[in-house]
């Protein structure tokens, strides 16, 4: 490495490689191989860095230049210019929506200041799929720290002085957790690492495995270490296929290092890892019912107790944690309980990782102290509303979470104000609605979500969250009643209080807390049969207002039905049984002679 | 010593088993919460535990959510609440999401009265459901009919007490949960017609169904079409477990033997001959005893290619369960008929000879306690050019039904008999109807014949019993016979595997029953709504039977010697193997 005086960073992540950065290193090694410079210049395809709305990424070290939407065609020009003329290519260079000025790094980005990179630490910095990047980066240190120095008993005492909660959207005390499943005796015991992603738009998970997967083989086995358990289990999506393989790759590198199987840095603890794929049932991020997925049977939850720390995988102990927090064990051995908890707020600690998006500028992976406000992350990392539309809400948790509105943006984020504000954390979806969402229309978006992942069992989930669906649909249709509004929100109390797990349980929460927060929306629906947002197509309609229609024919054109008809130069009329509401002609008026009612 | 866990419902303290639930406590209190899908067969590996159903749900003080009371272990001090305003409010919620998804055809449901849904509505005052008209959907599936069982999946509440009972008792395999969500169904794998699939067709799926959604194939017109048949002669036969419980659908006291009044009723409803399957039971005996023998005696001569132990073969589910799971072993099991097709073979060439009439003029018909007794008769081995054997086979529950009907007042009959040559039998017969039965038949007669001297007792009690695995010894002259019994067929499987292992010292024969408790527990019976207790009262029946019957073995069935006589000439004769004795087919296993 000695040689090397410049590395060039390339997000590998599935956003970016999905816009060809693979080519962009190929690109890279061809042009500084062109000019000679393979030896000085290094090329890593590093995992995520989170602002995926920029993506492909490239990054320049040691002047930390970070260029956003890299074309294959780009590395020719940076090689001649920065790495060859030292100048920066001010053109990929991100622009500041605030002063309109290129900002060079990502240290000044508004998107950055206010993040703190703990569970993230290595993505976009480290190669993830070399074993001794990792290791460079203190990896693997904390495992030999553990097994040379602590009892289990201490390792569960760390993890519990930290007050690290689990991120897979409970937030139960991980440490505790450990706790219970070392307290359980028996001949076989199983750590469990949920990588079952499942919430639409989030990929924390995901970005880990695929940016830093060592981190979570070795909080595995010091898991392992702690609870007494000598096997490991990773449930994984089939579709992540980047991560599964540099998982599958990491694990075989730390088998080869001696960091797993027997007798792990000759401390006496064998521990080892398998990878089982899951054909993507949201409900198999419950744990037992990916314990059942994971026996080979049908992913369904069973009732708790017994708890898997008792009775899991092969009714056997097992401890079930997320990748996320998973990732966050090394550090909290490296840097300590305390240094741990001193960040964030009084009963959630540490950082959590967000997967932003919806209307807002700056979609991407964020993560930030447990405290920050949702303004924060909304406004200044989020950078504000896309198109200077009027905030609305921010949906958090995913579809087990809830809508929360203007008034809890200065909330500080941690899990037991979100649930105390009718939300809770999820494994951290957050997205941000504006002035043009209908909030009864986003219930039933996320409960048809649940209604397709409900694996069926009980009752109150299989047939009451359609129920509930139902009666959004009647509601957004116009044909519904106050008597629908009643009844909606006992149907979603008696769901929350009777289904059988965590699924059933949530999946009222979006319809419970945009009754709370948007019951006016509600009324307008079924009092006035009005959408206020105008965006439930069989309550608008589109009217051509005949004093400002010039005639140009430019609607009729457009309009995708058939629906618009006039003369030249002669007011035009809308159909109302051809009109399909898209709204094409209204874009296209040039005059706003047409309007939404 | 047992940990006992102290806990309060509704005020009452109570003092329970660790590891019980607190539905269980409850009961113990006589507080008696409702259920749906729990069920708990004692003394079966049947424990339906879903906890899916939800109407059990009970308010644990200090629990945020509410408890499903049939799934939730009892705690120390804890204190539990099961008619609160809010479990009312989520019971009656439950019930109504329910019925939401569940067709209203009550009146022509084949499990009205006998529903336990229905019975839930009842008991809830269920009179609206806000659920109902065009905005809400229903859950539509294809009806599938196969010969002995029709799965009509509409009415299908999610309970899986089919599947454990198909997977964990019976290790069958034909049922599981499939799909997603609203539309999240029981079925066999792929959604494959049952016919196609491993099911055996042993009804246990249907004697625990809740509902509608798992009936048998009801055949009792086409005995009513066949009565009303001028050109006809339709004789009956009535298998042994049959007596035992027929009284149920008529208000008797469970363990009510109706033997008398069933053939009487019978005879009213106008059949022509009223004849007894344990006629036949007992030339089972006759053929599979001297089988038996036959086998044992060669084995002990030292033959190397004798198959032992022999393995009973009269239980049409079980026979489909060796043939899909132990294909290699077809040549293991005795290849007697079951006492169904022999009564309907020998019916049909014997007793059709006697009176003169040709077979096709002749309608046998079968009254069992099982369901796969419909699909025996329609298996191609046992028919003639297309003409069976036995041309339609009911259950238990439909004669009940022939005789409610055919405005018979059941209950003020007096005993009659059964009709010659085809109504006679013995205790030996009889006993075909419980575990274990069987196999104390058959070695009534081969111990008899082995020795050559009368037997002291006939009662063989150790081969009696409700347990689902079990094994005795039973001295024969010089010999000891070892005899294994299973009942259940996840025992059978476990029996076959240990000694397919050699886990167990090897057996001379085996007696297979596919159904909890034998023929009386099976699945054309009066429901038992999971009271194992209705099931030994069945057993205990049968036992008095036998005792009662003047002749207790076989072989000394005046008619079955004068069958042996004038028409077969003897056990394993040609004339024998050609009418009484069948072959196996491999099946596919999944």
């Amino acid at each position: 490495m000695a040689d090397v005086k410049m590395h060039i960073l390339v997000c590998g992540g599935t956003g970016c490689m999905s816009s060809q950065s693979d080519k962009i290193v190929d690109s890279f090694h061809r042009c500084l191989k062109e000019q000679g410079l393979e030896e000085e210049v290094k090329v890593l395809t590093t995992g995520c860095f989170g602002f995926c709305e920029q993506g492909p990424i490239v990054k320049v070290a040691p002047d930390n230049t970070f260029y956003v939407k890299v074309t294959p065609e780009d590395a020719e020009e940076i090689v001649a210019e920065h790495v060859i003329k030292g100048r920066k290519v001010e053109r990929l260079l991100f622009v500041d929506p605030e002063t309109a000025e290129h900002v060079a790094d990502s240290k000044h980005m508004e998107f950055y200041k206010k993040q703190m990179r703990v569970a993230l630490r290595n993505c976009g910095f480290i190669d993830p799929e070399n074993l001794g990047e990792y290791v460079a980066r203190d990896g693997y240190l904390a495992l030999a720290q553990v097994l040379e120095s602590m009892t289990p008993q201490e390792v569960v005492d760390t993890v519990k002085k930290s007050g690290l909660r689990g991120r897979g959207g409970g937030g139960f005390p991980t440490g505790l957790k450990w706790e219970f499943a070392s307290k359980y005796q028996d001949d076989q015991k199983y750590v469990i690492c949920n990588a079952d992603e499942g919430d639409p738009g989030a990929f924390m998970d995901r970005s880990i495995l695929e940016g830093d997967p060592h981190s979570v083989v070795e909080a595995m086995a010091i898991c392992g270490y702690a609870i007494g358990a000598s096997k490991g289990m990773v449930y994984i999506r089939a579709e992540y296929p980047l991560a599964v393989s540099r998982l599958r790759k990491a694990i075989e590198d730390a088998r080869e290092a001696g960091l797993l199987g027997d007798n792990i840095l000759g401390s006496g603890f064998s521990f080892d890892i398998e990878l089982r794929y899951g054909a993507g049932a949201f409900v198999c991020g419950e744990e037992t019912a990916l314990i059942r997925s994971l026996e080979g049977e049908r992913g369904e939850p069973t009732s708790k107790p017994p708890f898997p720390a008792e009775k899991g995988f092969w009714g056997k102990p097992s401890n079930v944690n997320n990748v996320e927090t998973f990732a966050n064990i090394p550090v909290i051995f490296l840097k300590g309980a305390d240094w741990f908890a001193s960040i964030g707020t009084e009963k959630s600690k540490g950082t959590k990782v967000f997967a932003l998006a919806g209307k807002v500028n700056n979609v991407g992976l964020v993560e930030v102290p447990m405290g920050t406000t949702l303004r924060e992350v909304v406004f200044d990392i989020g950078g504000g509303i896309r198109g200077g539309k009027k905030f609305k809400a921010v949906q958090t948790g995913g579809p087990s979470g809830g809508c929360l509105t203007e008034k809890h943006l200065d909330t500080p984020i941690d899990f037991d104000n979100l649930i105390a504000a009718g939300s809770m954390m999820g494994s951290g979806g957050m997205i941000v609605l504006d002035e043009d969402n209908c909030m009864p229309s986003v219930a039933k978006f996320y409960l048809g979500f649940t209604v397709e992942e409900s694996c069926g069992k009980c009752t109150p989930c299989r047939v009451g969250n359609k129920r509930m669906y139902e009666l959004l649909d009647k509601i957004t249709s116009g044909r519904g009643t106050e008597a629908d509004l009643k009844l909606l929100r006992d149907l979603a109390a008696t769901i929350k209080d009777t289904s059988l797990c965590g699924l059933g349980q949530t999946a009222p929460n979006p319809v419970l807390s945009t009754l709370d927060n948007f019951r006016d929306e509600y009324e307008a629906h079924v009092k006035e049969r009005r959408c206020p947002s105008g965006s439930c197509k069989k309550l608008i309609s589109f009217e051509i207002l005949a004093d400002k229609c010039k005639g140009c024919t430019l609607c009729a054109r457009v309009c995708p039905a058939g629906a618009i008809s006039g003369k030249v130069r002669e007011p035009h009329v809308i159909d109302p049984e051809k009109c399909v509401k898209c709204g094409a002609c209204k874009d296209a008026c040039k005059f706003g002679a047409i309007i939404k009612k | 010593m047992q940990q006992m866990i102290n806990l309060n419902i509704d005020g009452k303290y109570v003092k329970v088993p660790k590891g019980s639930t607190i539905l269980e406590a409850a009961r113990k209190l006589g507080i008696d919460i409702p259920t749906l899908c729990h069920l708990n067969l004692e003394g079966t590996p049947m424990v339906n535990q879903a906890a899916s159903c939800r109407i059990c749900v009970v308010e644990v003080k200090g629990r945020r959510n509410l408890a499903p009371a049939c799934a939730t272990p009892v705690a120390e001090g804890m204190e539990v609440h099961t008619h609160t305003i809010r479990v009312l409010h989520a019971r009656r919620m439950v019930l109504e999401l329910l019925l939401s998804d569940h067709p209203k055809d009550c009146l022509s449901c084949a499990k009205s009265g006998n529903c336990e849904l229905q019975d839930l509505a009842e008991r809830f005052c269920f009179r609206e459901n806000r659920f109902e008209g065009p905005d809400f959907s229903q859950s539509h599936y294809v009806k599938d009919v196969s010969p002995a069982l029709i799965r009509d999946m509409d009415k299908c509440i999610m309970c899986r007490r089919c599947e454990t009972m198909c997977n964990t008792v019976q290790t069958v395999g034909a049922l599981s949960g499939i799909k997603r969500g609203f539309d999240a169904v029981v079925a066999p794998a792929f959604e494959m017609p049952l016919e196609e699939s491993v099911c055996t067709f042993c009804g246990q799926c249907a004697a625990v169904c809740p509902t509608g959604a798992l009936v048998e194939r009801d055949y009792s017109w086409d005995v009513i079409e066949a009565l009303a048949d001028p050109d006809k002669v339709v004789v009956v036969q009535t298998a042994p477990a049959v007596r035992a419980a027929l009284g149920e659908e008529f208000g008797f006291e469970p363990g009510t033997l109706v033997t008398g009044r069933m053939a009487a009723a019978l005879r009213a409803l106008g059949f022509d001959y009223v004849f007894d399957t344990d006629f036949a039971a007992d030339l089972t005996i006759m053929e599979e005893g001297s089988e038996f023998l036959d086998r044992l005696t060669r084995h002990l001569q030292g033959d190397e290619s004798v198959r032992l132990p022999i393995l009973t073969s009269c239980c049409p589910a079980w026979v489909k369960f060796f043939e899909h799971q132990y294909p290699d072993m077809l040549d293991v099991p005795s290849t007697a008929k079951s006492p169904q097709q022999m009564f309907g073979a020998i019916a049909k060439s014997y007793f059709a000879e006697q009176l003169g009439v040709p077979r096709e003029k002749l309608v046998v018909v079968s009254v069992m306690p099982c369901l796969a007794k419909k699909y025996e008769a329609g298996r191609e081995e046992f028919s003639v050019d297309g003409n069976r054997d036995v041309d339609i086979s009911i259950t238990t529950r439909e004669l009940g039904h022939l005789i409610k009907r055919a405005n018979i007042d059941f209950a003020n009959l007096a005993d009659e008999d059964f009709d010659r040559p085809l109504g006679e039998s013995t205790g030996a017969a009889v006993i075909f109807g419980a575990t274990g039965g069987v196999i104390e038949a058959a070695v009534r007669s081969a111990a008899e014949w082995a020795t050559g001297k009368p037997l002291e007792s006939v009662d063989f009690t150790a081969l009696r019993g409700l347990e689902g695995c079990r094994s005795a010894k039973v001295p024969v002259g010089d010999l000891t016979l070892h005899i294994g019994i299973a009942h259940g067929l996840g025992n059978a499987r476990k029996l076959l595997d240990s000694i397919r292992k050699g886990e167990v010292e090897p057996f001379h024969a085996i007696e297979i029953m596919a159904c909890p408790g034998g023929c009386i527990g099976g699945g054309g019976q009066p429901y038992h709504h999971g009271d194992m207790g209705i099931i030994k009262k069945r057993a205990e029946a049968i036992y008095r039977e036998d005792a009662d019957k003047p002749i207790r073995k076989s072989h000394e069935n005046p008619y079955i010697k004068k069958l042996y006589e004038e028409y077969l000439g003897k056990p394993l004769g040609e004339k024998s193997h050609h009418l009484l004795h069948t072959h196996y087919f491999k099946r596919h296993k999944i």
